[in-house]
């Protein structure tokens, strides 16, 4: 084995212009050596050795190009996932203030003293254990829920409205189906009990729906950056044939080269993906406090009610950023796949 | 200038019928036969186009024989696995007649480059590689990227990497091509000192000059085929 630095040859003599360039000023200071010494003489100390420059040398338009792609589609990501979730947990306070609550529906027939049959059911409702509260509606009440419909100044009194009765469920949770045999065979026909169960289960349905449609489109977002760092990384290699191939040369094997490339390409989606979530939880903030900010005024409620309290919660936040976290990921692991798949 | 005895010790590299060609175009190599001793000190030369590249490149396992036997370092490289053509490549030193310095590099990064693929650290290698740039003579242009290199340091640079990783085998493809004639003696200096250490040498050349300077054996390609020149 030769070893130069040990066994070295007496260093060939080189041609003065060769050995002292003319007016060619290195670019950066000499370094010091392991042992602190003056390596070599230094026009500019100042200045550290460059030692471990990325291998893959930075294209910076290519670069922020991807780096923007990735950001946006996290941004996006972000969004949706963030609102989905949001979606999520105001659905499951809708039912589950819903779900305590249930009503009992008291038809006016004829020849029946509705009054009496109201109070009948109202008093079969508190026998029953479990029901913390039972309330019936007086009739200018339920004239009062119909105004939306028929508008109001109408004289409702001949048209035969139904009454209700509402229930708080309490703890331990009362027996409904013992409850309404007990109203059927008290009033049949007359009293019904309405648990929600349809409205619920279409909530839920809806809510579900909201978050399948969510965690596709995330997946969906997420493919598509898997897609755009497999051909920035293609365009890469095609790029950097040269650096790849002085690599082999010097015996760098498939790994250390596809490792280079992970660096670059995580570090890519690692800024991307910063900035897309960072994006997200930005409009989510806003969004929050500008809702907040309105809530007093005209629109405030109907913004309420498409949105509910705009309270993203923590776990939608934590979404978001494991959104740019994974964009990071698949981009470092989809960049190392592809190079080894073009050395291959 | 080869070893006492060629034939006793495993060649570092044995050609043994082997022919070339690129896709379905006319051999460049033609039952190319012969074995570069360990130790052994040799040039290559023939005319432009006479596949020169192409048998330098067969030896650094970057394209594979059409037909014959290319053994390099005693093993038999058709097939050869991924990790073991790493292994083989770490053994040889190559300089290009294009140098092939990364230009994002710097000098200093460019010649540590064998090393670091290696994944040594950084600290491990660095009093090793400044003192091999200051016996090349670029101990002050170890921060110069390489554009900014005149041809000789580029050349100088090209082989302090191929000698860094301590090769077995050093190929150098036209190391005089771009330098002065003053520069080339003394770059051929550099190669026969090299020699002496133990590191088997091939120099593709056209430059009579240099090869009229050292009585070594000469590998002359024509044509396709080979002629060796004790």
């Amino acid at each position: 084995m030769v070893d130069p630095t040990t066994r070295r040859p007496e260093a060939p003599a080189m041609p003065a212009h060769e050995a002292q360039p003319e007016g060619r000023a290195p670019e950066r200071a000499p370094a010091r050596s392991a042992a602190g010494s003056m390596v070599t003489a230094a026009p500019d100390p100042g200045l550290p050795l460059r030692r471990n420059a990325p291998l893959v040398p930075t294209d910076s338009a290519a670069s922020r190009s991807l780096a923007a792609v990735i950001a946006i589609l996290t941004f996006l990501a972000g969004l949706c996932a963030g609102t989905a979730e949001m979606v999520a947990t105001s659905a499951g306070q809708w039912q589950g203030s819903v779900a305590r609550e249930v009503t009992i529906q008291v038809r006016p027939g004829p020849g029946r003293d509705i009054d009496a049959d109201l109070a009948k059911a109202q008093g079969i409702a508190k026998a029953e254990p479990g029901i913390a509260e039972a309330r019936a509606f007086s009739k200018a009440e339920a004239e009062r829920l119909l105004e939306p419909w028929l508008g109001s100044g109408l004289d409702l009194s001949d048209l035969p409205v139904p009454r209700l009765i509402t229930l708080k469920l309490g703890t331990p949770a009362p027996d409904l189906k013992h409850l309404r045999a007990s109203l059927t065979d008290a009033l049949p026909g007359v009293a019904s009990l309405d648990d929600h169960v349809l409205w619920l289960q279409r909530l839920s349905t809806m809510a579900n729906t909201f978050v399948g449609v969510g965690i596709g489109i995330v997946a969906l977002v997420l493919v598509a950056t898997g897609l755009a760092v497999a051909f920035a990384t293609r365009g890469a290699m095609a790029g950097n044939k040269e650096v790849v191939e002085v690599l082999h040369f010097v015996g760098a094997d498939d790994d250390f080269i596809a490792r280079a490339f992970q660096r670059r390409f995580f570090g890519l989606g690692l800024r991307g993906g910063a900035i897309g979530a960072g994006s997200a939880l930005l409009a989510f903030a806003l969004a929050g406090l500008l809702s907040r900010a309105w809530r007093s005024g005209p629109a405030g409620d109907e913004i309420e009610a498409l949105f509910g309290a705009f309270s993203v919660g923590w776990r939608g936040y934590a979404s978001v950023l494991a959104i740019g976290v994974i964009a990071s990921l698949v981009t470092g692991v989809v960049s190392r796949l592809t190079v080894r798949r073009f050395l291959a | 200038m080869g070893s006492l005895l060629p034939g006793a010790e495993v060649p570092v590299v044995q050609f043994e019928n082997v022919g070339m060609r690129y896709g379905l175009g006319p051999e460049v190599l033609s039952d190319v036969s012969f074995r570069i001793a360990p130790h052994s000190f040799q040039f290559l030369t023939g005319p432009s186009g006479a596949g020169k590249t192409t048998l330098l490149r067969l030896i650094l396992l970057s394209a594979r024989p059409t037909r014959g036997v290319v053994s390099v370092f005693g093993e038999e490289v058709s097939g050869i696995s991924s990790g073991n053509l790493t292994a083989l490549r770490r053994r040889m030193g190559v300089v290009f007649q294009d140098f092939r310095l990364l230009d994002h590099l710097t000098t200093y990064e460019n010649v540590a480059l064998p090393l670091r693929v290696q994944g040594r650290a950084e600290t491990s290698y660095r009093a090793e590689v400044v003192e091999l740039l200051r016996w090349v003579g670029l101990g002050e242009r170890m921060h110069a990227l390489p554009p900014l290199l005149s041809g000789g340091e580029k050349q100088r640079a090209a082989i302090a990497r191929a000698l860094i990783g301590r090769p077995d085998l050093l190929l150098a493809d036209e190391p005089t091509g771009n330098v002065d004639p003053s520069l080339g003696r003394r770059l051929l200096r550099l190669f026969l000192e090299l020699n002496k250490l133990g590191t088997s040498v091939i120099i593709a050349t056209h430059d009579f000059g240099i090869m009229d300077a050292v009585p070594a054996r000469r590998m002359v390609l024509g044509e396709g085929r080979l002629r060796i020149e004790e």
